[in-house]
C-alpha cells in the first residue's frame, strides 16, 4: 500500500531542532508544516541534555557575545567559520529570552533573572578565568527545552507524524522534493512530497560502544545524504565528552565540574592542574578527555584494573547538589551504586557528538560541494548539521544553542523558499529506493546477526577511531568495516511481519550505522594533524599551512584513491578577527 | 546468574490472545532490564517488540508493568528484582504488539489541559522575572517525561479510560503554578468537569510509579486546592 501527503515543509526530526524548525517555520502565513519522527518527539535525545545553553545575558557577571563566539572559535581549534560563530553569539542571547518567553522554567538568580553557571572552555575576557554563561534548568536544560518547543508545538497545532522511519530522500535534478518514510505501526511506506524539507535528526553515536547517546543515534539521514551523493562536512571530528559513567557512558554534566566538580587520578591528583593550568578541570572536553586516556594510559587509573578516573563532587554543599545536580546524582545512585555526595564517581570518556554532519551555509542550506553549492528545498540544523559552527571540538552547551539558533533559521528560511515555490513533480518510482531497503532486509538470508556485526563495528571503532588515533589502528579499521560491510550482506530478520517490526528498522539502522562509521575513519585517516578532538599519535601538532580547511567526503562506489568507495574534498575555512594561535588554557 | 522472565506478548499478525513466554537467560546484577530484553530481542527473538530509546530514564519510552509494578525498564536493575522477572505491557491502553502500547489516549488526556505557556502580554526584551521561591513551587512537576507510568498504574483509569488521569494533572499543575502564566482558570476548568480530577481516590499508585519521583499525589492535591479556593 502506498500513501503519499503533501505539505509546503517537512521537518525530519523533533528534537530541539526540528521542533524548533517547524515553529518558526509555521509562523509565516499560509504555510503547511509537518514532522516526521522516528520517535514520538519527548522521545528525542535533546532531553538528554543536561548542563545548559549558552548565551552571553550577563546575568551572573560580565558577559559579551563577543566573548562566547571567541571561546567557540579557540574551542573549535580554529577549523570554527568565524562569521558563523559570530553570528550564532549574538542571535542564541536572543533563542534564550524566546525560550523564557515560551515558559521555559530555568533556575532563577537572587533578582529572578535565568540563573548562569561556568562551563568548560567558557571564558570572560578571551580566556583570563571561566565565566558563567550556561543558562540553566537543574541538571535537565535540556529536557525542559524539549518539553517547553512540544509543549508549543501542541499549541500550534503542528502536524505530527510519530514512529514514521525516513529511508529516503527524494532528490531529482539537483534539488530536494521531500522524504520516503515507512510508518512503524503498519509497515506501509508513505511519500511526503514538499517543496522543503529541514533535516533535523541529531547524532550517530551509536557507532561507538560506550556512548552517552540514545539507541536511535544512528545517524539515518548522514547516510541517506551519503547514499544519494551528498558530502559529508568534517566527520572525523567527534567529541567524547569526559565525564560518562564507566562502562554504561550515561552522561554526567559538565555542569558538576561548572558547580566545583574536581577530576582525580587513581592516586588522588587532580591532575587537570598539568594539562590547563588556568581554567583546570573546566578545559574544553577534547583535552580533558585526552588527560584522563594519559593518566590511565601511564598507570593513574583508579580502580582494580586503573582504569577509569573519578569525579569528586564529595566537597560541594549536599544541598546544592541536591538542588543543581539531581539527574546524574541519581544516575550514579542507581547505575553504579555509588552516592556522589559522599563517594567519589567512576568515570571514563563516553562518545558523545559529532561536530561534523551535513554540510550547510550559515542560513542553513544544504551545500553539495566546496564551492558552496546549494541543494534548492534541503535544510539541516543541530547535530546532523554542520554549520560550521563547532569546527574541531564543541563547547559545552554550545549544542543546545545550536539546536534553538539554527533550528529557528531553518524554520524561517525553509518557509520564505517554499512560499516562493511550487510542488515540483515527484520523479516516477519515487518509493523503490526505500522500497529495495525494505524487502531487501526483510528477506535477508539470516546467516548474520545483526546485533553481533553492530557489537563488531562499536567495539572496533571504540578500539581503533576514538579518542587517539594512529594510521595503523585507522587502516586496520578500514579493512575491519570493508568486512562488516560484505557480512552485512547476509544479515537478515527474524520478523517477517509488518507491524511495529523493530527488528527490521534496526537491521536498516546497522546498514546507517556503517556509512557514518566510513565516514569518520576515512576522513580521520586522511587528516594527518591534529586539531580539537581528532589526535593522531602520528602527527602530534595542528598543521595550519596544510589543513586549515573543512574536509568533504562523499561516497564513490568502486571510486576513491585506494579503491576504498570514497572520495575527499576540501572547503575553506572562513576566517575574521581570530589569527589562529597555540590553544592553551 | 541465571534469571527466569517471563514476558506477556502479542503479536496482532499471529495470536488471537496474549500469551506468557518464558525465557532463561544469564545476567549481571547490574544489568538494567532494558538490557536483558535487548539481549532475547538480539540473540533470542528478533520478533520481540518493545520501545525504547535513551536508556537511563529521560526519554520516557520503556515503560513496563515489571514484577507487578509500573517502572522504566532501563532504570530498574535485575538485582532489585531477584531471579524471576515478570514483564507486561502497561495496562489501559491498546496492546499494538507485545510491550508496545497505543499512547495516543493518553496524549490525548495530556493536551486536553492546555500543557502550553499561556501569557498574552507582550514580553519584556530580556526574561520575564521570577523568584527563586516561585520556581520552586512548580520545579517538581517540571520533571515529567511523559512515560504514562503513573496514568496506567492508576485504579480509577483502569475502569474508566476517560479520566484524565495522574500525568495529564501533573502537567497541568506545572503551569497552574507557574506565576508567569495565566491560563490557571482555563485548565482548572477542563479538570472541573466529569472525567476531571475529582475522579482521583488518592490511591497512591501514581506516586509509587513515577520514576521521576514527582510526588504525583501531593500535586493533584494542591490542584484540587487550587480548584477549591480560586474555582473554575
Amino acid at each position: 500500500m502506498m500513501r503519499a501527503h503533501r505539505f509546503d515543509v517537512i521537518v525530519v526530526g523533533a528534537g530541539g531542532a526540528g521542533l524548533m524548525a517547524a515553529r518558526y517555520a509555521a509562523q509565516r502565513p499560509g504555510v503547511s508544516v509537518a514532522v516526521i519522527s522516528k520517535l514520538y518527539p519527548t522521545r528525542s535525545h535533546t532531553g538528554a541534555a543536561q548542563g545548559g545553553v549558552g548565551a552571553a545575558l550577563g546575568n551572573v557577571s560580565e558577559d559579551h557575545p563577543e566573548w562566547h563566539a571567541f571561546d567557540t572559535i579557540k574551542g573549535g581549534d580554529y577549523l570554527t567559520d568565524q562569521d558563523v560563530a559570530e553570528r550564532f553569539a549574538e542571535e542564541v542571547v536572543e533563542a534564550v529570552y524566546e525560550l523564557e518567553h515560551m515558559g521555559l522554567p530555568f533556575n532563577r538568580t537572587p533578582e529572578g533573572k535565568i540563573a548562569q553557571r561556568k562551563f568548560g572552555g567558557h571564558t570572560r575576557d578571551f580566556g583570563k578565568s571561566a565565566v558563567e554563561r550556561a543558562c540553566y534548568a537543574a541538571d535537565r536544560t535540556g529536557h525542559m527545552i524539549l518539553q517547553t518547543l512540544y509543549q508549543q508545538a501542541i499549541k500550534d497545532r503542528v502536524n505530527f507524524f510519530n514512529e514514521f522511519h525516513v529511508l529516503d530522500l527524494i532528490l531529482e535534478d539537483g534539488a530536494c522534493q521531500g522524504v520516503v518514510a515507512y510508518e512503524l505501526a503498519t509497515g506501509t511506506l508513505h511519500t511526503f512530497h514538499a517543496k522543503a524539507t529541514v533535516v533535523a535528526t541529531g547524532g550517530n553515536g551509536r557507532i561507538f560502544k560506550v556512548t552517552s547517546n540514545a539507541h536511535a543515534l544512528t545517524g539515518d539521514l548522514m547516510s541517506i545524504a551519503y547514499r544519494r551523493g551528498l558530502p559529508i562536512e568534517d566527520p572525523e571530528f567527534y567529541q567524547f565528552h569526559p565525564t560518562g559513567l564507566y562502562k554504561l557512558g550515561v552522561l554526567l554534566t559538565e555542569g558538576a565540574r561548572g558547580e566545583g566538580a574536581i577530576l582525580r587520578n587513581g592516586v588522588g591528583e587532580r591532575f587537570m592542574e598539568r594539562y590547563a593550568p588556568t581554567i583546570k578541570d573546566l578545559a574544553p572536553r577534547d583535552m580533558v578527555s585526552r588527560a584522563m586516556y594519559l593518566e590511565i594510559r601511564e598507570g593513574r587509573g583508579a580502580g582494580p584494573d586503573k582504569d577509569y578516573i573519578h569525579l569528586d563532587l564529595t566537597h560541594i554543599d549536599a544541598h546544592v547538589i541536591e538542588e543543581r545536580l539531581p539527574d546524574i546524582t541519581e544516575f550514579s545512585r542507581i547505575y553504579l551504586g555509588v552516592d556522589p555526595v559522599k563517594e567519589l564517581v567512576p568515570i571514563q570518556p563516553t562518545a558523545h557528538y559529532a561536530m561534523g554532519g551535513i554540510p550547510t551555509t550559515i542560513d542553513t542550506q544544504v551545500i553539495s560541494d566546496g564551492a558552496n553549492t546549494v541543494v534548492p528545498g534541503l535544510y539541516a540544523a543541530g547535530e546532523v548539521a554542520c554549520a560550521s559552527i563547532h569546527g574541531a571540538n564543541r563547547l559545552g552547551t554550545n549544542s543546545l544553542g545550536d539546536l534553538i539558533v539554527f533550528g529557528r533559521k531553518a524554520g524561517m528560511e525553509s518557509a520564505r523558499f517554499a512560499a516562493g515555490e511550487a510542488h515540483g513533480d515527484l520523479p516516477s518510482g519515487v518509493q523503490d529506493r526505500a522500497r529495495d531497503l525494505v524487502e531487501t532486509m526483510r528477506h535477508g538470508p539470516r546467516k548474520e546477526r545483526v546485533a553481533h556485526l553492530r557489537r563488531e563495528l562499536q567495539e572496533s571503532m571504540q578500539d581503533h577511531a576514538s579518542v587517539f588515533r594512529t594510521e595503523a589502528f585507522l587502516r586496520k579499521q578500514v579493512g575491519i568495516l570493508r568486512d562488516l560491510n560484505e557480512r552485512y550482506k547476509d544479515v537478515g530478520v527474524e520478523d517477517e511481519g509488518h507491524q511495529f517490526n523493530t527488528e527490521l528498522l534496526e537491521a536498516i539502522e546497522l546498514g546507517f550505522l556503517l556509512d557514518n562509521a566510513e565516514q569518520l575513519v576515512h576522513a580521520a585517516l586522511n587528516r594527518t594533524e591534529s586539531r580539537g578532538a581528532h589526535s593522531r599519535e602520528d602527527f602530534q601538532e595542528r598543521d595550519d599551512a596544510e589543513w586549515l580547511k573543512h574536509t568533504l567526503i562523499y561516497q564513490d562506489p568502486g571510486g576513491g584513491p585506494a579503491g576504498d568507495g570514497v572520495r575527499i574534498d576540501y572547503k575553506p575555512v572562513t576566517l575574521g578577527k581570530y589569527e589562529p594561535k597555540p590553544r592553551t588554557y | 546468574m541465571q534469571i527466569n522472565v517471563k514476558i506477556k506478548r502479542f503479536n496482532p499478525e499471529a495470536d488471537a490472545r496474549p500469551y506468557w513466554a518464558e525465557y532463561t537467560l544469564e545476567a549481571r546484577g547490574a544489568d538494567r532490564v532494558l538490557d536483558v530484553i535487548n539481549h532475547l530481542k538480539w540473540e533470542v527473538d528478533g520478533t520481540l517488540a518493545f520501545r525504547r530509546s535513551c536508556a537511563h530514564g529521560i526519554c520516557g519510552s520503556d515503560a513496563m508493568l515489571i514484577n507487578g509494578v509500573n517502572r522504566l525498564a532501563c532504570k530498574v536493575l535485575v538485582r532489585d528484582l531477584g531471579k524471576r522477572i515478570t514483564i507486561e505491557p502497561i495496562r489501559g491502553l491498546a496492546v499494538l504488539k507485545d510491550l508496545i502500547v497505543d499512547m495516543e489516549p493518553f496524549l490525548d488526556a495530556y493536551k486536553a489541559v492546555l500543557p502550553f505557556f499561556i501569557n498574552d502580554d507582550p514580553p519584556p526584551p530580556a526574561e520575564r522575572l521570577q523568584s527563586a521561591e516561585e520556581r520552586a513551587v512548580f520545579d517538581e512537576t517540571t520533571k515529567c517525561i511523559l512515560c504514562a507510568a503513573c496514568t496506567t498504574s492508576c485504579p480509577v483509569f483502569w475502569t474508566n479510560g476517560r479520566y484524565i488521569g495522574p500525568a495529564a494533572i501533573v502537567n497541568a499543575h506545572r503551569f497552574i503554578f507557574d506565576s508567569r502564566d495565566q491560563g490557571a482558570a482555563e485548565r482548572l476548568g477542563v479538570l472541573n468537569q466529569a472525567n476531571g480530577l475529582w475522579r482521583c481516590r488518592t490511591a497512591y499508585n501514581c506516586t509509587e510509579a513515577c520514576p521521576r519521583d514527582i510526588p504525583v499525589t501531593r500535586a493533584i492535591e494542591e490542584v484540587k486546592r487550587a480548584l477549591l479556593w480560586r474555582g473554575a
